[in-house]
């Protein structure tokens, strides 16, 4: 079997579902609730403080 | 002590003027005699500055009323970081006004310095990696320190960092008058060049990296995730694709390691990369920063940009086949730079939809505010080039497109709608602020600007569309008896007005860096333009509300 | 981070944006992956390291000759690529195979055609219509918006020190014998020189076109040089006969 046709039998199995999950999921990661308020904290981060020297 | 120092120092300036002079002397060809000839010369002055009082720099300080004394963050490679992109601005759309001339009017070419084909890497590197680099070179070392709350780590390496790139700078746009080059598209500058940036980014590297380290703030900002990727992925880029075999130690002209399709995939790996990377994921890095910064308010989604941050970077690096679409290079190669091509469309326009949401609530600030209004724009013209992109890289599409000038279009509207405008902003932010300035001399000018480069990339990308679309057309066209209708020359001939209306194009977005120069250095020289606000209408917050929130005055039917 | 509290407290995705080492590495390996996919695979798949009959490397006044086309940026506005279309076969010739620029050390294929395709543009035209295109392009194409390169005809060709260009050549991997490195520098003046003896260089260079290129044989210049490799761009596979269109039908992936 070639190279490209075990890829082919791997991409047409349930490692297509896999993937596909893995993606979502990777995806909804970031926006699980837990997060928000750290994600909110990151975010004003850059508005703390003196910027311009002195 | 400091006396021997410097004698030192001396010595070994002194031995790097020996060495490059008798390089000069040796060398196989004439470009590489000149180049040691310019090291030999950079060498001399380091000498003069050693042993005598002479002090350039600190004299170009006062020349540019940079300000003395303590400060909180390390903002002096940052205020040459912001001249140097001036000037790079200038000369690399200077060039392009030239070649763009020169197509419409082929008796501009001076032979054999100012002909086209040495010219053209001119322009496209002078406002790539001069005016683009420096200009990530000094928002990097601004926002690092900013989001860090701390100083620059290696403080003199940083200096190196510029001043060895702008060695870079001059050494490649030499070469290229000279005809010095391994003729890759975008990096053209030959092996020793390569070698000297290779050190400079490495020292760049070791400069970001250490900075982050030392920081006093537990999170990394976002803007900080993409400056990284953007220096370790050009790093990696820039390695591979310049691997060569000189033919002498004491001469210019070098063999790539790779030939043919290999060397060709390698090349539009590096080449779609330094896009994906360069110009955008160091340029999403600006946004980032200065978007929220300038619209006082956080990011819309910060969780949106960390999603956007990965797929960006994982999926931006398998586009690179899609320049070599019926090319020799293997169809599923072809495939798959088209499928990640489209796929890449998405995490594109979720960065882009994050930057303008940015703005939400805050929407009057495009009309009274024109840094804001470039902002949106460059965040417009990057959503823009990003679905132009994907769609020319669909393979019937590009049949048509590949070669044409519509590809040069494409270019455009990205470099001179996004990065341009993007980085204008930023300049027109940092400078008050690293010169401590109330505000910019003139925000009438910042206007006009503004207009002027809208008014110029749409004359730009609209000539190059039609121009592209023409050419493809009729080199595909046949009459009804069979024949291909058209000779290669009637296309060239029928490019004439096209190629007008894109050098006068140009000359406006010109024209708009040239306010820009003005306006930036009255700034410099500390005045304040007396002028007519900016917004001729009141305010009325009333009219000024999300649309969705809008309670309706008349119940619907 | 070495506080334990934070770092107890600090997970996932959440340690990445602490962690610069960390989020380098992430980094690193996530913008490789795409590279080592696409690129490792041509260094071994048979259709594009496969060789075709005909394909040699260049003598080295081509090769001299093919410095100058890069070194004056001919590859900004010429393609050496023809896709495989019927209109561009008809007006270039037949379409580019992988095999062709095997010793292309760099390829090319250029990306804009503000002038025509140059892959097989080698015999199209004589060696005096070159050098008249050459020094004035607009003379024998008024269209043309090609800049002027006279100055090629008045600069002797700098011989420098071929076997060194070709030491370099093999050493990426461009297979010259032993008797192509010792006579590099004779080969070079035979070729453009129609009183010289050129000794075998044809058989070691075979369809190797001897002969003064650019109207004057009292001096090797760098349009000699130019004007060899022009003319032999696309001549060197013989797509008329019966073999190569055999290996052509047996070509996958195209």
């Amino acid at each position: 079997m070639s190279f490209y046709e075990t890829l082919r039998h791997f991409a047409d199995s349930y490692a297509l579902v896999l993937m596909l999950a893995l993606f979502v999921g990777l995806c909804a990661w970031p926006f699980r609730p837990g997060a928000s308020k750290r994600n909110q904290a990151a975010a004003t981060l850059i508005f703390e403080g003196q910027d311009d020297g002195e | 002590m400091q006396a021997e120092t410097a004698l030192g120092r001396v010595g070994l300036w002194f031995l790097i003027m020996l060495a490059a002079l008798a390089a000069a002397v040796g060398a196989a060809d004439s470009g590489f005699a000149a180049h040691a000839t310019i090291i030999a010369l950079v060498a001399f002055v380091m000498i003069w500055m050693s042993a005598s009082r002479f002090d350039p720099v600190g004299k170009a300080q006062g020349f540019f009323q940079m300000p003395e004394g303590p400060s909180r963050y390390d903002d002096d490679p940052i205020r040459w970081g912001v001249i140097a992109t001036m000037f790079w601005g200038l000369a690399g759309l200077l060039a392009g006004v030239f070649i763009a001339s020169q197509l419409a009017f082929p008796w501009l070419n001076i032979e054999p310095y100012l002909n086209f084909g040495r010219l053209r890497p001119l322009h496209t590197s002078a406002v790539i990696f001069a005016f683009g680099g420096n200009a990530l070179l000094a928002t990097s070392f601004y926002v690092v320190q900013r989001t860090c709350r701390t100083q620059l780590a290696f403080p003199g390496l940083a200096r190196f960092v510029f001043w060895g790139y702008q060695l870079f700078i001059v050494l490649a746009a030499t070469g290229y008058l000279l005809g010095v080059t391994q003729s890759k598209e975008y990096a053209e500058p030959e092996w020793y060049v390569d070698l000297w940036l290779t050190i400079v980014w490495v020292a760049y590297f070791v400069v970001f990296v250490g900075t982050l380290a030392k920081r006093k703030e537990p999170h990394i900002y976002v803007a900080n995730w993409f400056y990284l990727a953007f220096i370790i992925t050009i790093a990696m880029l820039h390695i591979v694709n310049n691997l060569a075999v000189p033919v002498s130690f004491l001469g210019a002209k070098s063999y790539n390691a790779f030939a043919g399709v290999q060397d060709a995939l390698t090349q539009w790996w590096y080449g779609h990369n330094a896009v994906g990377f360069f110009l955008t994921a160091g340029f999403l890095a600006m946004m980032y920063y200065f978007v929220p910064k300038q619209a006082e308010r956080p990011v819309y989604s910060y969780r949106l940009s960390i999603i956007h941050f990965w797929s960006l970077i994982f999926l931006y690096i398998w586009a690179g086949p899609h320049h070599l679409h019926y090319t020799a290079l293997p169809d599923w190669a072809q495939t798959l730079g088209m499928v990640f091509s489209i796929m890449l469309w998405m995490p594109s326009w979720g960065g882009m939809i994050n930057g303008l949401m940015t703005l939400n609530g805050a929407w009057d600030k495009v009309r009274t505010d024109p840094i804001i209004r470039m902002m949106v724009m460059a965040l417009a013209f990057y959503g823009m080039s990003t679905f132009e992109g994907p769609m020319l890289s669909i393979k019937s599409v590009n049949s048509l497109s590949h070669y044409t000038d519509w590809t040069i279009g494409h270019v455009h509207s990205g470099a001179l709608g996004w990065n341009g405008m993007i980085t204008f902003a930023c300049m027109y932010f940092l400078v008050p602020r690293l010169w401590k300035r109330q505000r910019m001399y003139s925000l009438r000018m910042i206007n006009w600007h503004f207009w002027l480069a809208a008014l110029g990339i749409v004359f730009y990308a609209a000539s190059m569309w039609v121009a592209g679309i023409q050419q493809g057309l009729m080199w595909r066209e046949y009459g009804p008896d069979g024949y291909l209708v058209w000779s290669f020359a009637d296309s060239v001939a029928a490019m004439f007005p096209m190629y007008v209306m894109r050098t006068v194009g140009g000359l406006m977005y010109l024209g708009g860096a040239i306010i820009m120069t003005y306006n930036i250095w009255m700034t410099l020289a500390g005045k304040l333009r007396e002028e007519k606000p900016l917004r001729d209408a009141a305010y009325d917050p009333q009219a000024d509300r999300p649309i969705v929130n809008q309670p309706s005055a008349v119940p619907a039917e | 981070m070495t506080d334990p509290v934070v770092d107890e407290t600090v997970k996932g995705h959440k340690r990445l944006e602490r962690n610069i080492t960390l989020l380098a590495i992430g980094t690193f390996v996530t913008v490789v992956i795409g590279g080592l996919v696409q690129i490792t695979p041509l260094f071994y798949l048979e259709n594009t390291i496969e060789e075709v009959e005909g394909v040699r490397p260049y003598t080295p006044l081509e090769q001299a000759g093919r410095d100058i086309y890069i070194r004056e940026g001919c590859y900004v506005c010429h393609s050496q690529m023809i896709r495989p279309f019927r209109d561009e076969v008809e007006r270039y010739g037949h379409y580019s195979l992988a095999a062709e620029s095997m010793y292309d050390h760099p390829f090319q294929w250029g990306s804009k055609r503000t002038g025509p395709d140059l892959a097989r543009v080698g015999g199209r035209y004589s060696d005096e219509w070159h050098v008249q295109h050459l020094t004035d392009p607009q003379s024998v194409v008024p269209e043309s918006v090609m800049p002027q390169y006279g100055f090629l005809k008045e600069t002797p060709l700098a011989i420098g020190d071929p076997k060194a260009t070709m030491t370099a050549l093999m050493r990426v991997g461009v297979p010259y014998s032993k008797d192509d490195l010792e006579n590099a520098e004779a080969d070079m003046l035979a070729q453009a020189d129609p009183d010289a003896d050129p000794g075998d260089l044809a058989a070691r260079y075979p369809k190797a076109q001897i002969r003064d290129f650019d109207g004057n044989p009292d001096k090797l210049t760098e349009m000699d040089a130019l004007i060899a490799y022009l003319q032999m761009l696309g001549t060197l596979v013989d797509f008329d006969s019966a073999a190569p269109l055999e290996e052509l039908a047996e070509e996958k992936g195209r």
